[in-house]
């Protein structure tokens, strides 16, 4: 096989309407994860240790195994649930197959935000009487999210790239197109070059993107700490 | 306590040539000129001290010495050697890794913040160099390392990791570390600045015996002006990037007519 | 079961080949050949910025074409496909942790009058790598994941087989997924335990900052 400009220009249009699919995929999995990541945060704050314990393990098993075999199961195991006797589309299924692996890692994330902020601002809204919602929504969410807004940008980027994984299970996304053109026309390097090419060109600039985003807000940061601060110790 | 009078070189023969001299040297960071046209000469056994406001160039002076920095015009001899640029085909170029290697060699410095190797032990931080660089053999490193050790009072320390020291007890390692590799001139940047107070005065102490003993040159970056007073043969007071003063401790520090000078001695006589 | 044998030499061969890629391209993109440090960082970009599936088919297409090699099974093509992703990855810790490490160590081993490379082998790199080894830990687990990838270009590892049983016997699919899930998650544990032990060695031992 050798590379040939009439099949890369020939592919082009019959991959790209993929995209549609590729991205939207993207952005609602990352929704998913996002919510389902809160889940996992409180999931871990209950202090019943069995409870802890269990959920800390579930979370490990969800990360440590390949999203790509998780991607099946749902597929194939969805229907079989009783009351259930309806198949799931292959978007809802990656939908829930790549949104609840990758909510593990977002969960994480909002831990380990939330574990930063310090200890003292707990201690000032208790001696400020607040309520557990108002703390939360007021003190705790506001200090802890933002630090972490690019890694949870980063993830965004990270999902767009596990996206066509859903190719396998019949995701009518790029990488599927570029397959499939591949299969008729016995010519899979054009294509599957394209959908490497679209890959780069979205997600280096996003990368690059969320770098800049990362350097505003630790300056912005740092100004909001400040003032968080002040307005703590003189409370 | 009973401290032993430091010797003073003043004594020793003033026609021997100067190890080091600094010729004119400017230094830019940027836009920033720090050192404006510095000339300076040090005799071997020499003790001098630098004293002066931040931002004054004093530390920048000698860590262009030890090649941490480069001049950005001028020149600094080493032994007759210039350190900065090299003879090639009859010109002077700037100098490559292999020339700065061969001049280093007779410079050590102990730095404010210590800079132990963390993965290694006492005596490695000691060995590591003389071993590596001056391809002694490991028994010979060993044992003069932990005679240097013993010499700043930590050979009980030997097998312990810098972690697990006092901040006076790192510096201490600090200076056996650059001692055991005999340089002829020996640069100290506010070494005590970083201690604990109660701390100071045992690394005060080694420096003392180093000066004592006479046959290394010695550069004090420091703020302890009483030390200075007493170890150092000459006191030069740097302010915005020129000596402003220079001269016997009792000439700069106690009878000095420089305004400047006056009001910043002022602060640490509290 | 039979597929752990494949799973766990591609494995073993991607890590060892992607910290090899990482090490190379770390060190070079902090040399002073700007040559170097750009192309490397081409290659750092390309890798990273591309998926690893969407890389693994399209090796498995272009080597045959690029170096008129038929290699024997697929192999060797999911262990370079697997090295080279993860090994961009990793070059940025690689990159990263010399970084961090404090510029007073440098200084301190140029007052002792050490060679360039001496200050790498004796000084910087030893701490480096202990910094290293939790993310190179973490990147480790996921190349176990990813070589479920290689399933996909006809390669007969855990995953394979479960396909099988699957497509053979369709009632059973979620018992048999749910099964190599097991399984990954098995091979994935004494990985996990090293990982953790890995972020307690590089707590101690270090200069940062």
């Amino acid at each position: 096989m050798k590379w040939n400009w009439e099949t890369f220009f020939d592919a082009l249009p019959f991959i790209l309407p993929g995209l549609g699919v590729t991205v939207g995929l993207t952005f609602a999995c990352y929704l998913f994860a996002l919510v389902f990541g809160f889940f996992w945060t409180f999931l871990r704050r209950i202090p019943i240790r069995t409870i802890n314990w269990t959920v800390t393990w579930v979370m490990e098993f969800i990360r440590s195994t390949p999203p790509l075999v998780q991607l099946f199961f749902i597929y194939y195991a969805w229907p079989m649930i009783p009351g259930i006797g309806v198949t799931l589309s292959p978007f809802t299924s990656a939908i829930l197959g790549l949104g609840i692996h990758f909510s593990t890692y977002i969960g994480e994330i909002y831990r380990s935000g939330i574990e930063s902020v310090e200890k003292g601002q707990w201690e000032a809204a208790k001696a400020l009487n607040f309520s557990t919602v108002d703390k939360w929504r007021k003190i705790i969410l506001p200090q802890a999210i933002p630090p972490t807004i690019p890694m949870l940008g980063n993830y965004l980027i990270i999902m767009f790239k596990e996206v066509p994984l859903a190719s396998t299970i019949g995701v009518a996304g790029i990488l599927l197109m570029a397959n499939t053109y591949g299969a008729r026309n016995w010519a899979y390097l054009e294509p599957l070059t394209i959908v490497g090419i679209i890959f780069l060109l979205l997600s280096y600039p996003s990368a690059i993107l969320i770098n800049k985003l990362e350097k505003r807000m630790n300056r912005r940061f740092d100004k909001e700490m400040a003032f968080v601060k002040e307005e703590v110790k003189n409370a | 306590m009973e401290e032993v009078a430091v010797k003073k070189t003043s004594e020793i023969e003033e026609k021997e040539d100067p190890i080091v001299v600094y010729k004119d040297v400017h230094k830019s960071f940027g836009d920033i000129e720090v050192l404006k046209g510095i000339n300076l000469e040090i005799k071997p056994a020499e003790k001098l001290a630098l004293i002066g406001p931040s931002g004054s160039g004093k530390t920048t002076i000698i860590r262009l010495l030890m090649t941490l920095e480069e001049p950005t015009s001028g020149d600094i001899i080493v032994n007759g050697k210039n350190l900065w640029k090299m003879e090639k085909n009859g010109k002077l170029v700037r100098a490559n890794e292999h020339h700065l290697r061969n001049v280093r060699g007779e410079i050590g410095m102990v730095f404010q913040h210590f800079n132990l190797f963390p993965h290694m032990t006492i005596l490695e931080n000691c060995t590591v160099a003389p071993i590596h660089v001056k391809k002694e053999s490991k028994e010979k490193a060993r044992e003069r390392a932990i005679e240097m050790l013993e010499r700043v009072g930590l050979k009980d320390k030997l097998h312990n990791y810098p972690s697990q020291l006092s901040g006076g007890q790192k510096q201490r390692v600090a200076m056996a570390r650059a001692l055991v590799m005999q340089p002829k001139i020996m640069l100290f940047d506010e070494v005590t600045s970083a201690l604990d107070p109660e701390l100071v005065g045992e690394v005060l102490e080694v420096i003392r015996d180093i000066a004592n003993t006479g046959k290394t040159a010695m550069v004090l970056v420091t703020h302890e002006m009483d030390f200075a007073k007493d170890v150092a043969d000459r006191v030069l007071f740097l302010d915005k990037g020129v000596i402003a003063e220079e001269g016997t401790p009792e000439e700069v520090l106690q009878n000095s007519k420089n305004e400047r000078l006056q009001s910043f001695l002022r602060r640490f006589r509290g | 079961m039979r597929g752990f044998n494949i799973t766990i030499t591609v494995l073993i061969a991607s890590a060892i080949f992607s910290y090899l890629f990482a090490f190379i391209a770390g060190l070079c993109r902090i040399s002073e050949n700007p040559i170097i440090r750009h192309v490397t960082a081409v290659y750092v970009e390309v890798f990273r910025g591309t998926s690893l599936i969407v890389q693994l088919f399209w090796l498995y297409y272009a080597i045959p074409m690029l170096f008129g090699i038929q290699l024997g099974s697929n192999w060797w093509t999911g262990v370079i496909a697997i090295a080279l992703n993860y090994g961009a990855y990793m070059s940025e810790v690689v990159r990263g942790s010399i970084l961090a490490i404090s510029k007073g160590q440098t200084e301190a081993a140029i007052a002792l009058n050490m060679s360039k490379f001496q200050r790498m082998r004796l000084i910087i790199l030893p701490q480096a790598v202990r910094m290293m080894l939790p993310e190179f830990g973490n990147y480790t687990i996921q190349m176990l994941k990813a070589t479920s990838l290689v399933s996909l270009i006809g390669m007969t590892d855990i995953l394979y087989y479960g396909d099988i049983i699957r497509s053979s016997n369709l009632s059973q699919a979620p018992i048999v997924y749910f099964l190599v899930l097991i399984f990954y998650f098995l091979l994935a544990l004494p990985l996990i335990w090293l990982t953790r032990k890995a972020e307690s060695i590089s707590k101690k031992g270090v200069a940062s900052g």
